[in-house]
This record gives C-alpha cells, structure tokens and sequence, in this order.
C-alpha cells in the first residue's frame, strides 16, 4: 500500500538506473529491477516483481514503461507513477539525443554509411531471432498460426493498418475462446 | 502545430502497441508513410540498430529517435511523454480499480489472438526492413544477401546473443564489403 516513506526522488532514480543499465526492453529488466526495488528498496515482494510485470505485458504500451508505472503509483499515488516513468525514460532521452545529434554530423562520411550499411542486414537478422522465439510462445495450435498468416499478409500486401489488426485481434480471441468455452 | 502532431501521433503508438518494444515497429512504417519528412523505411533501420545498443527500452529510445529527426531535443522529448502517457493513464486506472488484470478470464481471451497479431505485425516490420535493404532500388543486392544468410543461420544455431554483438557484425562486415571497391 502506498507509504509516504519513500520519496519521489528515490523512485526516479530508482527508475533511471533500471532505465539505463538495462540493454532492451522485455525480460532483459528483470534483473535490474528485482536488485533495485525488491533487494535495495523492499518496495514490493518478489512475487509481487512478477504480477506487476505480467500486467505490464497484456497492457498496451512499453512494459518497462508500464511496470514502473504501476511500482510508482503503489508506493506514492500518482506523483509516484510519474517519477518513477520519467525517471525509466530519463536516461534514453539523454543517450539517444546525444548519439542522434553525433550521427547527424558523420551521416554523410562513406565509411559510416558502410558500416550502417551492415547493420541494417544485421537488423534484419536480429528481427528474424525476436519473430522465431515469440512464434514458438504465441502460435499455438491452428487458429493461432492462420491468424499469423493473415495478419502478415493483410498488412505487408494490403496494408491494412496496425491499429486495426490490434481490435481486430482483441475481437478475434474473445469470439474464439467464448465459442470454445460454450461447446465445452 | 509540429509538437501537437508529434504528441498525438506517439499517443497513439503508446496506446495501439502491446508487448513489447519491436511492436512499436509497424506503427513507425505507417508513420513513415503519413510523414515522410519525419522519417524513412531506411533510417528506422538505422533507428533500430541504435536503439537495441543502447540502454532503455526498445519503445522508448526509437521513439525519442524519430521525434529528434523529426523536431530536434524538444521533438524527442514530445515524442517520448506521448508515447508514455496512454500508459500512465491506463496502468493508474487498473492500479486503481481492477487488482487483478492479467488473471482476467476476457483479458486471456483476448490475448489468445493478441499474440498471433503482434508476431505478425512485427514480422511484417522485418519484412518492410528486409526489402529496403535487399531490394533497394529494385535491385537485388548480393552482398546483402549472403550476409543476411550467414546472420540467419548464425542466429539459428546460436540463440541468446546479445543484440550488440550481431550489429557490431554487421558493421564490420559492411565495413570488409565495402573494401575492395
């Protein structure tokens, strides 16, 4: 429950070492955030880290983003949802504007443009390896993978938009599983 | 009003995507597509590689990217409060009034599809990726290609390596490609 014992600038900083000591979003935080708020600070349980982290998942926005969120606002109400997400997004505003600002400048060398050259194959590459471990997770059985096949194909052929494929989605699954539960 | 349309257009990214960074990623090409002078199917390529090497959140980092291409510092900052902001909204609200989301029966059922989706949106991301870099100018390049064949079977066979180590890869091999002309 909320305790006035924690101060707002503990959560944000708190928040931005999470923040910036943690490479990618997803599971790559957990770490950092169970040292940060569970073995340094005592604010929630281990248990707790998990739910927390689970509704971070299912709900719309960054996780990481979601779940300190939801950490500031049990320990201080709102203001404490607000310092600990500005706090979480503090260090990549510093970083990325900094490293946007120095590729501005070199954009044009050609051995910069070499060497972004590669990256992007690498991109590729890395995109295939987070699309192969979260189809073995997501497509299930058969309604899931031909739902797959249509969504890509509806947007990369079509270009039906994202936003649409999302509420359709969320309409699609409720139908599905409310039919599966009734003939059950 | 630039900084409105910034913030309205990551508000919407903030609200739309679910599960993670990369699936902020489709929202970002149809982005590209409405505000060309915001950003290109080329330099989210390179926003991406940037964001995955970098520490914070995939989400976040690409979106203070475009919103600096975009406008400058102020942009980043515009971009990044938008894209966060349906997310403090929502998370307080169920905080709030409903204990147990995850555990919700309709949000299980919900996300039985979800998933499937979100693959699919973000394979189709890779997809737009993979033909800008490959298909470029209508032409295919071999050069690519094979290093693109090479990272695939290199991330077959080896799975949980960081993203830093594939682009440092990729820059070196874009850097020995580019040697011999």
């Amino acid at each position: 429950m909320k305790s006035n014992s924690t101060s707002l600038w503990d959560l944000y900083i708190s928040f931005f070492r999470i923040g910036g000591l943690t490479f990618g979003g997803g599971y790559a935080m957990l770490p950092m955030l169970q040292r940060e708020v569970i073995t340094k600070h005592n604010w929630v349980t281990e248990e707790e880290v998990l739910d927390i982290y689970a509704i971070g998942q299912c709900t719309p926005g960054i996780i990481a983003v979601n779940t300190a969120t939801m950490i500031g606002y049990r320990k201080r109400g709102i203001a404490g949802a607000i310092a600990a997400t500005l706090g979480e997004v503090s260090p990549s505003l510093l970083i990325i504007t900094l490293l946007a600002t120095i590729l501005f400048h070199v954009q044009e060398n050609v051995w910069v443009q070499h060497a972004f050259g590669g990256i992007r194959v690498a991109v590729c590459a890395l995109i295939t390896q987070s699309v192969l471990s979260l189809a073995k997770k997501s497509l299930i059985d058969l309604p899931t993978v031909l739902f797959y096949l249509a969504v890509v194909l509806s947007t990369f052929f079509l270009s039906v938009s994202p936003v649409v494929i999302v509420l359709f989605a969320i309409f699609f699954g409720l139908s599905v599983q409310g039919v599966k539960r009734r003939v059950r | 009003m630039i900084y409105l349309e910034l913030f309205w257009e990551f508000f919407k990214i903030g609200l739309f995507s679910i599960g993670g960074g990369l699936a902020t990623l489709p929202f970002l090409y149809t982005l590209a597509q409405t505000h060309p002078h915001w950003l290109t199917a080329k330099t989210i390529a390179d926003m991406i590689a940037i964001s995955e090497s970098t520490p914070g959140p995939i989400g976040i980092n690409m979106a203070t990217f475009a919103g600096y291409q975009a406008a400058g510092a102020l942009g980043a900052l515009i971009a990044t409060l938008g894209e966060v902001t349906p997310s403090v909204i929502i998370i307080i609200f169920i905080a709030r009034f409903l204990g147990k989301f995850d555990k919700n029966l309709y949000v299980k059922d919900a996300f039985y599809a979800l998933r499937p989706a979100v693959v699919g949106l973000i394979t189709f991301a890779g997809l737009r990726l993979l033909s800008v870099t490959l298909f470029f100018e209508h032409t295919l390049k071999v050069k690519e290609a094979v290093l693109f064949a090479v990272l695939v079977v290199l991330v077959l066979r080896f799975k949980k390596v960081h993203p830093l180590i594939w682009i440092v890869i990729g820059a070196t091999a874009g850097l020995l490609l580019a040697l011999p002309s």
